[in-house]
């Protein structure tokens, strides 16, 4: 786990170095584009932890491991924050661009706003379930749903706002140069191991919390300074 | 440098963008820490209760 | 000795197929309806008072009616919808009827089936007729009223299969109503968005086909898979 958060911390400056020092600005948006560095690694990364979310949750369901459902439950929160930072970035960016902080014809701003409240649904089903297979299982059964549903919206708000032609953010991906690109996905993968260390982190809580019977748990709980320095 | 700050006028727009991801990162990390020590100081107190004859007394923590 | 295994033949009732257990679930849900009308009033009452605070609240000017009256009555169906869910598993649940449908050894997903149609019949058909009656004080006129009724007829099912996979979700729950509607109410935007759509365009006299196509096609797989979840939650809830 310090691994992973020290490999993404140092990809994420060499990221930054990239984006806001080496890369040019662009031709249309000037250096507000930069925003792109972490809108796109925040967007990216809260699908990422909704298809962590509802993979774990097929494989707890289906066998029966505690494991996955832990998973699951650990991707949540961090899935959540990234959802939020895609909306408010975007709204950071939208602002210049669009002249608007919100925009309601943007397919992907809605498509983020509905995976929030998604999110939102899973951890407050989750929360107010006190036995906590009940809890696992439940959540489960939603993330599922809930997967199915994403695709669904995708395509549909897509479809709504192609109707509405509202001005999007130019989609200039397929002739960004590589000294905009190369810090772009540096900043991917840097989130992506932020994301893995973090989500290591939840994952050890849960994984104690489901075996608490378990009496390598008890002697961790002992108390004992050396065992407990080396886990973490 | 400090046009580098100014970002062609887009200044607080973009270094809004990154203080708060980077503030929101960081509590990521804050948040997932503190929920760690707080279930192992809940596994050590339900322990500490076990060894005082308490039989299957582990609490749940909330959040 | 003897007596114990004629003691079980005589507890075990026969494994019904599927459809006989469907009929006679769906029987008794709408014998159990007829009996509580106020499940059925209940939601087409706050449907009429939602609809008519709309003109109140926006504009009372006919061209703002027919432009909001395909999205408010949407709204409005889906919200109405909702009312009857945390009773849709929360009644069973209390009087003991869930655990006996769960240890009958019947088909649960067929259980799940009728409920949602007897949910469907009671609470959502009522609503798509009222939806009519509304939609021409909202000044939509009489050529809207087939693609309305036939769009929000599926779309009131979906909302009814994703509801009762909310209501299994949550059986038994202190604040069950607030959560399923939190559950459900983002589900429903792909429904949503071709819903609206196929009226508003059947309303400005333009081929509506497209959208009508979608709702129908993303009902039928909401209709087909969520009985599946539900049967599936209900078992997580119950264990």
């Amino acid at each position: 786990m310090p691994w992973f958060l020290g490999l993404s911390v140092l990809l994420m400056v060499g990221g930054l170095y990239g984006g806001l020092v080496l890369a040019p600005a662009d031709y249309q948006q000037g250096d507000a584009f930069r925003i792109i560095y972490v809108h796109v690694p925040a967007a990216y990364l809260s699908l990422l932890a909704y298809m962590v979310m509802a993979i774990a949750s097929v494989i707890g369901l289906i066998w029966r491991m505690k494991l996955a459902h832990a998973v699951a439950a650990s991707a949540a929160p961090i899935g959540a924050s990234f959802t939020f930072l895609a909306l408010a970035t975007g709204s950071l960016w939208g602002k210049p661009m669009w002249g608007t902080w919100w925009q309601w014809a943007d397919p992907r701003m809605l498509t983020e706003l509905i995976l929030l409240f998604l999110y939102f649904g899973f951890m407050t089903l989750r929360s107010n379930i006190s036995e906590r297979s009940r809890a696992d299982r439940a959540g489960a059964v939603l993330a599922i749903v809930g997967v199915v549903n994403v695709v669904l919206v995708h395509y549909s708000v897509e479809w709504w706002a192609s109707l509405h032609q509202g001005q999007t953010i130019a989609n200039s991906d397929a002739t960004m140069p590589a000294s905009m690109l190369t810090p772009l996905l540096t900043m991917i993968l840097a989130f992506s191991l932020f994301f893995g260390a973090v989500m290591l982190q939840r994952l050890r809580g849960e994984v104690l919390l489901r075996e608490a019977g378990a009496r390598w748990v008890r002697r961790l709980a002992d108390g004992q300074v050396a065992e407990r320095g080396k886990l973490t | 440098m400090m046009e580098w700050l100014a970002m062609g006028g887009y200044g607080f727009y973009v270094w809004a963008s990154f203080a708060l991801t980077f503030a929101v990162l960081a509590l990521n990390l804050v948040l997932a820490r503190a929920r760690h020590q707080r279930i192992m100081n809940s596994l050590k107190a339900s322990h500490a209760d076990e060894s005082a004859e308490r039989p299957g007394g582990f609490r749940e923590v909330t959040s | 000795m003897k007596g114990s295994p004629r003691l079980l033949e005589q507890a075990a009732a026969p494994i019904l197929r599927p459809v006989d257990t469907f009929r006679t679930v769906l029987g008794r849900e709408l014998t159990l309806a007829y009996r509580r009308p106020a499940d059925l009033l209940n939601p087409l009452f706050f449907f009429v008072v939602v609809t008519s605070l709309f003109p109140v609240a926006v504009s009372p000017l006919p061209e703002t009616l027919t432009l909001i009256g395909p999205g408010v009555l949407w709204i409005a169906v889906l919200l109405s919808a909702l009312l009857p869910l945390s009773n849709h598993y929360g009644q069973d649940f209390d009087d003991g009827t869930l655990e006996q449908y769960l240890l009958s050894g019947q088909s649960l997903v067929a259980i799940c089936v009728a409920k949602t149609v007897a949910l469907w019949l009671v609470a959502g058909l009522p609503l798509v007729l009222a939806s009519v009656v509304v939609a021409s004080s909202y000044g939509l006129g009489t050529n809207v009223f087939g693609v309305l009724s036939i769009t929000l007829a599926a779309g009131s099912y979906a909302i009814c299969a994703l509801g009762a996979v909310a209501a299994a979700l949550t059986v038994g729950m202190q604040r069950a109503s607030a959560l399923i509607a939190l559950l459900v109410l983002p589900l429903m935007v792909p429904i949503l968005i071709f819903g609206t759509r196929a009226v508003s365009l059947e309303a400005t006299n333009m081929v509506a086909k497209g959208p009508i196509y979608l709702v129908l096609a993303v009902a039928v797989l909401t209709a087909l898979l969520c009985p599946l979840a539900t049967a599936a939650a209900l078992r997580i809830s119950m264990e």
